[in-house]
């Protein structure tokens, strides 16, 4: 079976663009094929997703996925170095699924990338979060995607079809009092959702085709929205159980539930950090049998 | 005047109204929102009234946003800006709506801790000592850069984020801030 591919950033400008394996070890990334020696800390953002996804998969005794980084702390040169590589890469090499992350919007850079992705066949999975989806929702393209996880307010942003960034989005702040359901509905309607969404929040909605089919909301705990890589962490899971063969839905589930639980056994305070809940999580992925 | 021709006389001073309004404004464009972030607080410094706003859609390219300047003072304060090495891209009069940031805050009071959200960034402070424990939300690069270098620090130790931001969300995360800031010193 291919490799699943996470495609992100790590926040050092540093790290020079590596695609390849990758383990964790004592909560650093270590790069399997790099001859430089550099790890990365788990902290949040990208780093916590390659954890997440690598234990999800260790603990199901799956090949790990594959890696392709590049440092940037938001000048958007590594973000373009990715883009450039994966342009190149996408025809030469096959990957089951790909999970996008924290990158640099940038609309021209992802309809290259949606363009060598739409020669491959079979077309892998795709599934975005952060920045990436942001500008998959930009550039018109959001209905190819096959899995956004966006938060609540990120969902706001998907329905509203004039915002290009969450940043302008009218109603965000109070996403909690919107109508979950109508949202999902005019963002798919809008064709600015991809075919799930996963949207995280105090209740967990799994969407498809603009329709809610699932609500997980058991254990409730709303310290966790404090706590920063916790949406990272889902979407590292959901790539893992999706990376195993599982289909988009039972993988959003259990997913979903998984992360819930790993917030319940760590114990959390809004002063939590996310390898808390990282270290619960093989325990319960092996309980999934 | 009648009826109708009333409507349409107060219709057509709001429409001269709006149209002046666009017409003496300008939008700076630059290379990078970074550039922007520092152009605005430049400006705002030397006393101008600006503004930053999302660009039209015809100039969107993932990361934007654009600083609107009153079209008088633009050659003053494109010196100001060239001075300072931050020449603009491109300088458009306004001619369309141009999408405005989120300016609501939402607060969250975890007891011990406070939660303050602005737009899709959060930050999480330690009442007692003002600590910065959590900062979450975002999806550009120098969120988790941002993170990491906040984490731990004090409100009033930590450099407010413009001084590093870069994208949207950087900017959105100084929102935060202040408000936490404002929040901490003020209740």
């Amino acid at each position: 079976m291919a490799s699943w591919l996470i495609v992100g950033t790590v926040p050092t400008e540093t790290f020079s663009l590596y695609l390849g394996a990758f383990h964790l070890e004592n909560w650093e990334i270590h790069f399997d094929g790099d001859k430089r020696g550099g790890v990365v800390e788990v902290q949040r953002g990208t780093p916590t997703l390659l954890a997440a996804a690598c234990l999800t998969l260790e603990s199901l005794g799956c090949k790990p996925p594959m890696a392709l980084l590049c440092g940037d702390t938001g000048q958007g040169k590594g973000s373009r170095e990715i883009y450039a590589k994966l342009v190149q890469c996408l025809p030469e090499q096959t990957f089951s699924g790909l999970t996008f992350h924290y990158l640099y919007p940038d609309v021209d850079w992802h309809n290259r990338i949606w363009l060598a992705l739409e020669r491959l066949a079979p077309r892998p999975q795709l599934v975005c979060d952060a920045g990436y989806m942001y500008v998959a929702k930009m550039s018109g393209y959001a209905q190819g995607y096959d899995l956004f996880t966006p938060d609540l307010g990120e969902l706001t942003f998907l329905a509203d079809a004039q915002a290009p960034h969450p940043f302008y989005t009218r109603g965000f702040v109070h996403a909690e009092d919107h109508d979950v359901a109508a949202l999902a509905r005019k963002a798919y309607q809008d064709s600015n959702a991809a075919e799930w969404l996963l949207v995280k929040g105090e209740t967990d909605h799994l969407v498809h085709q603009g329709k809610i089919v699932a609500n997980i909301q058991e254990p409730n705990l709303p310290v966790l929205e404090a706590i920063g890589g916790t949406g990272d962490l889902l979407t590292g899971v959901v790539t893992g159980l999706l990376a195993s063969g599982r289909p988009m839905e039972q993988a959003c589930k259990e997913a979903a539930r998984l992360c819930r639980q790993a917030g319940q056994l760590a114990n959390p305070t809004p002063a939590s950090q996310i390898t808390e809940m990282l270290a619960r999580l093989p325990e319960l992925v092996r309980s999934l049998g | 005047m009648g009826f109708l021709a009333k409507i349409f006389a107060r219709f057509g001073k709001a429409n001269a109204a709006l149209e002046k309004e666009r017409t003496d404004q300008s939008f700076l464009t630059f290379q990078h929102t970074g550039e922007v972030i520092r152009a605005e607080q430049l400006l705002a410094d030397h006393g101008f009234a600006v503004r930053v706003l999302a660009p039209p859609a015809w100039l969107r390219t993932g990361c934007d946003m654009v600083v609107v300047v009153p079209a008088v003072h633009e050659p003053a304060i494109r010196a100001l800006l060239e001075s300072q090495k931050l020449a603009p891209e491109g300088v458009y009069p306004v001619a369309d709506g141009l999408l405005a940031p989120v300016s609501l805050f939402r607060y969250v009071d975890f007891g011990d801790w406070f939660m303050v959200q602005a737009a899709n960034m959060k930050i999480t402070v330690e009442r007692r000592s003002g600590r910065i424990v959590n900062v979450s939300g975002g999806g550009c690069p120098d969120v988790p850069y941002l993170a990491a270098k906040y984490v731990g620090m004090t409100l009033d130790d930590a450099e407010e984020p413009r001084f590093s931001a870069q994208t949207l969300c950087a900017y959105a995360l100084q929102k935060a801030f202040m408000e936490a800031r404002r929040r901490w010193h003020h209740g």
